[in-house]
């Protein structure tokens, strides 16, 4: 036997565990998609893989076997038992079309938005200030530097769930409940230890003759921030990025003490989406794919950075 | 350009003395090499002149001006690292122009400084280049041109060489050379190889445990170490040692040695017979002893251990009385192990070394600035 087909045959049980493990993970996601562009009567009726089967029940041959319905009515929050369209935009709307719109504070659009307002300024926030940070416990000297950073990093220990009733205690003196800068603190201040320590990590092991070479040719310690170690620290800026946008854009507790339901986000509304019996099967589905969409482009987009590779040649290598 | 001055400095770590109370003065466009063996606080002292470490202790002057508690931008001074910190993420024009940008120079003056100094180290084609796409030795000029495309006062060389393979490290000597001598900078190389300070400078300051042992050209560190150390750091083979005794015998001072006697010259003799003990150490390059195929007067008895051919030259190990001795001879001098060959020292080039202190008896002991 050849080399080659030794090393291809020698390869065939790896790909088979990583493709098994694949289509284990995607398998429900899938499942999900697939009942969420079906009409609520097949959900309720069939499973999602009979989607591609021929029908057994003669009535309901001349439904479609895929809509976008369902997605309509998550985005405006509508939860009757008829399209969004025949209900409420018709010359008289149902009853229960009342408060549904895109921008109702039922729907997943207003929530959508509600989502983006909280996470982006409570991801950019935390990454800042811990590369402010990381970069000053890598290469500032100043008193006590070992000190604090262990203060720091051991401030992770502290569960969040702990200070959820002091924090709304101190939110509600400064009237802070309720509103998005509230949670933006709140996400920035369980940010920022896990990212401090992260980045000083990235940004310590960064080689000090490169600053040092800088500092002599002449820049500052700003400058050395801005124009080396951010840019060498890309990679793992990017990927804290990703981890904490993950973190916020998921969230529902912190939300949900602080925002509750007149701010709500995507991940309140989609708890909401599914009454206490068990109905809007085919509200939740659509609503968590909605939610799904903005974390796939992120990732998606910024997932090159997660290859080092960029520091390939500062030093001899 | 501008000289470095620098007074009874001293650099602590902890309990290290790494910089004990140095002093040195480096000369408008002097090129001055700090010489010595790892951990003896050559790159600490060059730090400190840098400002990348704070002194302890004592002045560091560049151009008359007292730079001591200055930090390092404020210092006007161009340094290359050993191991390159050229900037990963920027291309070699970027790199060579930073420290341009740093001073906000007009655009089109970086454009013809970085211009001229990729020209002098011949890397004009690579910059468009990233590091990355570079070999060891273009990224090491690549360093040198970032260093003297700005206008510092001194240039310090923290072993800029000793990252690249043996024949590069040879191209690149000529080249730093050729260039400093072009550029007139006063600079200051560090390095532990020997061959590098003989070659590169105008004075060589060789250090050990943080002190200055000798500061002087190349040519006397080499023929006139200060001391036992010296000797036996600087030159391949390194100097030999010998046990020496002396001795007065009918009025003229005689050195037994090796077996046999030799005859100070007259200035030697004054400095030896003012010793208080007579042991004294004769310390002698490999290549100022002739080799004799037949007994003369002041010819010592010695035989061959080992030869080894060099190409240019033979290099010859041998017994002489209870210690061993290298000698250098011609590459067609014929010898096999165990031959008994006699051994002229040239008494004009000997060391005499005080056997308590290891320093040379002549020598002044304070290193000269």
């Amino acid at each position: 036997m050849s080399d080659k087909a030794k090393r291809i045959l020698g390869s065939i049980p790896l790909h088979v565990v990583i493709i098994g493990l694949c289509i284990l993970w995607l398998l429900p996601t899938f499942g999900l998609l697939i009942t969420s562009l079906r009409p609520f009567q097949d959900i309720n009726e069939t499973g999602w893989w009979t989607a591609f089967l021929s029908r057994r029940d003669p009535e309901a041959a001349d439904r479609p076997r895929f809509t976008l319905n369902n997605y309509v009515a998550a985005l405006v929050g509508y939860r009757g038992r008829k399209t969004y369209a025949e209900a409420c935009l018709g010359e008289n709307p149902d009853p229960d079309c009342a408060g549904t719109g895109l921008m109702s504070p039922q729907g997943m659009g207003r929530a959508f938005i509600n989502s983006l307002l909280v996470t982006i300024p409570a991801t950019i926030l935390p990454v800042l200030f811990a590369a402010f940070a990381a970069y000053a416990f890598s290469w500032l000297e100043f008193r006590g530097r070992q000190l604090l950073f262990a203060i720091l990093v051991g401030l992770q220990v502290v569960p969040l769930q702990m200070t959820l009733i002091p924090i709304y205690r101190v939110y509600t003196k400064f009237g802070l409940n309720g509103t998005f800068l509230g949670v933006w603190l709140f996400h920035t201040g369980f940010g920022l230890p896990y990212a401090i320590y992260l980045l000083r990590n990235f940004i310590g092991s960064l080689p000090r003759d490169v600053f040092e070479s800088a500092y002599l040719d002449g820049a500052s310690p700003w400058t050395a921030f801005f124009r080396l170690a951010l840019p060498l620290a890309t990679p793992a800026i990017a990927s804290l990025t990703i981890f904490q946008f993950l973190w916020v854009w998921n969230d529902l507790l912190v939300a949900l003490v602080f925002l509750g339901g007149t701010t709500p986000v995507l991940t309140y509304q989609i708890s909401n989406m599914v009454t206490s019996l068990g109905a809007g099967w085919h509200l939740l589905t659509a609503a968590a794919f909605i939610s799904m969409v903005v974390p796939l482009i992120v990732f998606f987009s910024m997932q090159r950075f997660f290859v080092r590779g960029i520091l390939a040649g500062s030093v001899k290598g | 350009m501008a000289e470095i001055h620098v007074e009874s400095v001293r650099k602590t770590f902890g309990k290290v003395k790494a910089v004990w109370d140095v002093d040195l003065t480096v000369h408008d466009r002097e090129f001055v090499v700090l010489l010595g063996p790892s951990g003896c606080g050559k790159t600490t002292l060059l730090r400190c002149i840098a400002g990348l470490e704070q002194v302890d202790q004592g002045r560091v002057f560049i151009g008359q001006r007292d730079v001591t508690d200055l930090p390092p931008r404020r210092r006007q001074i161009a340094m290359v690292f050993q191991n390159y910190a050229v900037f990963p993420h920027l291309t070699v024009f970027e790199n060579v122009a930073f420290g341009l940008r740093m001073q906000h120079r007009p655009k089109d003056e970086i454009k013809k400084r970085v211009q001229s100094a990729a020209e002098l180290l011949h890397i004009e084609n690579l910059l468009d280049r990233y590091p990355s796409q570079l070999s060891g030795g273009q990224r090491q000029r690549v360093a040198v041109a970032r260093a003297i495309a700005v206008d510092s006062l001194v240039l310090l060389m923290d072993e800029p060489l000793s990252n690249l393979d043996a024949l590069l490290r040879l191209e690149m000597r000529a080249e730093l050379k050729r260039l400093l001598r072009e550029i007139e900078a006063t600079t200051l190389y560090v390095t532990h190889d020997q061959v590098e300070a003989l070659s590169l400078g105008d004075r060589i300051a060789v250090m050990r445990d943080g002190q200055i042992l000798q500061y002087d050209t190349p040519l006397n560190v080499y023929d006139k170490p200060a001391d036992l150390f010296i000797g036996g750091f600087i030159g391949n083979p390194p100097m030999n040692f010998l046990d020496g005794e002396v001795r007065t015998e009918d009025g003229r001072l005689i050195v037994r040695t090796g077996g046999g006697e030799i005859y100070p010259p007259p200035e030697a003799s004054a400095v030896l017979s003012r010793l208080k003990e007579p042991s004294v150490l004769v310390g002698i390059r490999a290549e100022n002893i002739e080799t004799l195929s037949a007994p003369a007067e002041d010819a010592l008895q010695a035989t061959v251990l080992v030869v080894e051919p060099l190409g240019s030259h033979n290099l010859i190990t041998m017994q002489l009385g209870p210690e061993q001795i290298k000698v250098n001879t011609d590459a067609d001098f014929q010898a096999q192990p165990g031959q008994t060959i006699w051994l002229r020292l040239n008494t004009d080039k000997i060391r005499w070394i005080d056997k308590a202190s290891g320093r040379a008896l002549d020598y002044d002991v304070s290193p000269q600035s």
